[in-house]
């Protein structure tokens, strides 16, 4: 399968997208420059962290408007596997393709440290290496981190959340959310399930060597998705 | 014409930033803020647009671009545009020099 990392001005984790997909996973990836249009045959996109734009205005508020995330959107709404990660989720966000907002961490701090979160869910294209309940450990390193939406959309995803923020035991509780996200959310897909957003950094938990390879199953659970509808 | 847009965060919604500033203000002994919101000020010089024209499209900018109606509320005012000075009225309106003044004070 062909991989494609967006590349936004601002964008900071795209050559660790690209690292891992080609290096780690030993698959083939294009980078995708903010003004094309053209996706090039790619398999699944990959939205990398970032500041986009500056995050001027709103976090991810303009790249939603960049030519690329025009074929995206009708990419995804033709079923097609699309990733966001950190400044990708709050794009996804601010481009409708996932529901609800992103707001500054409550603790008004940038948090950059490895959290551990919870797996909720393993019947996505994004989580079907992992089990149920897995705990597993990845860094964030964002400053508008607290998942918003209204309370009927935050009943709905509440028991769709793909990962949730824990502790240690796995237990999801207020202490382990490091940034005051919704019921401790930390990544949702859309109802469709081809679309997800997560906060948490898998690209930069693909090796042991970094201290977790954790991350690198979101990729892999892709990759055998994609294996599988073929 | 001048929209001036004021966007804060929705009630309900738990505004760090103003609760910050809140404890500080109560820090420095102004005990009677109940409530502190911290928000955005967006000027758009428009031109070419009736009043209503310009109201209705200054709303479809909010509503699509200027602010997240997930979590955002905004309010917009109108007025006539700010006519920047002139380098002559801004010169007219410079205090005097009081270069002897701080020579005095230096000693």
């Amino acid at each position: 399968m062909k991989w494609g990392v967006v590349v936004f001005p601002g964008s900071n984790c795209d050559a660790d997208c690209v690292y891992v997909i080609r290096d780690v996973l030993g698959d083939p990836v294009e980078t995708l420059w903010h003004q094309d249009t053209d996706l090039r045959g790619v398999d699944a996109v990959v939205l990398p962290g970032g500041f986009s734009y500056g995050d001027y205005l709103r976090t991810g508020a303009i790249a939603r408007f960049s030519p690329i995330m025009q074929s995206i959107a009708s990419f995804a709404k033709n079923g097609g596997l699309v990733l966001g990660i950190c400044n990708g989720f709050q794009i996804l966000l601010e481009s409708g393709l996932l529901p609800g907002a992103m707001l500054r961490n409550t603790g008004l701090r940038f948090i950059c440290r490895t959290v551990t979160l919870r797996v909720d869910r393993t019947d996505t294209p994004f989580t079907n290496r992992y089990t149920r309940g897995q705990i597993v450990r990845m860094p964030i390193a964002h400053n508008e981190g607290r998942f918003a939406a209204d309370p009927a959309t935050i009943k709905r995803i509440n028991q769709d959340a793909v990962f949730r923020y824990c502790n240690e035991q796995g237990e999801v509780t207020e202490e382990a959310n490091p940034n005051g996200s919704s019921a401790c959310i930390a990544g949702i897909t859309n109802q469709a399930g081809n679309v997800m957003g997560l906060m948490p950094h898998p690209e930069r938990a693909s090796e042991l060597s970094l201290g977790s390879n954790d991350g690198r199953l979101i990729f892999e659970s892709m990759r055998h998705a994609l294996a599988g509808a073929r | 014409m001048l929209a001036k847009v004021y966007v804060t965060l929705k009630p309900g919604l738990l505004d760090a930033q103003g609760k910050t500033v809140k404890g500080a203000l109560d820090a420095l002994g102004f005990h009677t803020v109940d409530e502190v919101r911290v928000g955005k000020y967006i000027e758009l010089e428009l031109h070419g647009l009736s009043a209503s024209a310009a109201k209705s499209a200054v709303e479809r900018m909010c509503q699509q671009l200027l602010t997240n109606p997930i979590i955002e509320t905004y309010r917009v005012d109108f007025g006539a545009t700010a006519k920047p000075a002139s380098k002559k009225s801004a010169r007219a309106r410079r205090p005097a020099p009081r270069r002897k003044k701080a020579v005095a004070r230096r000693r």
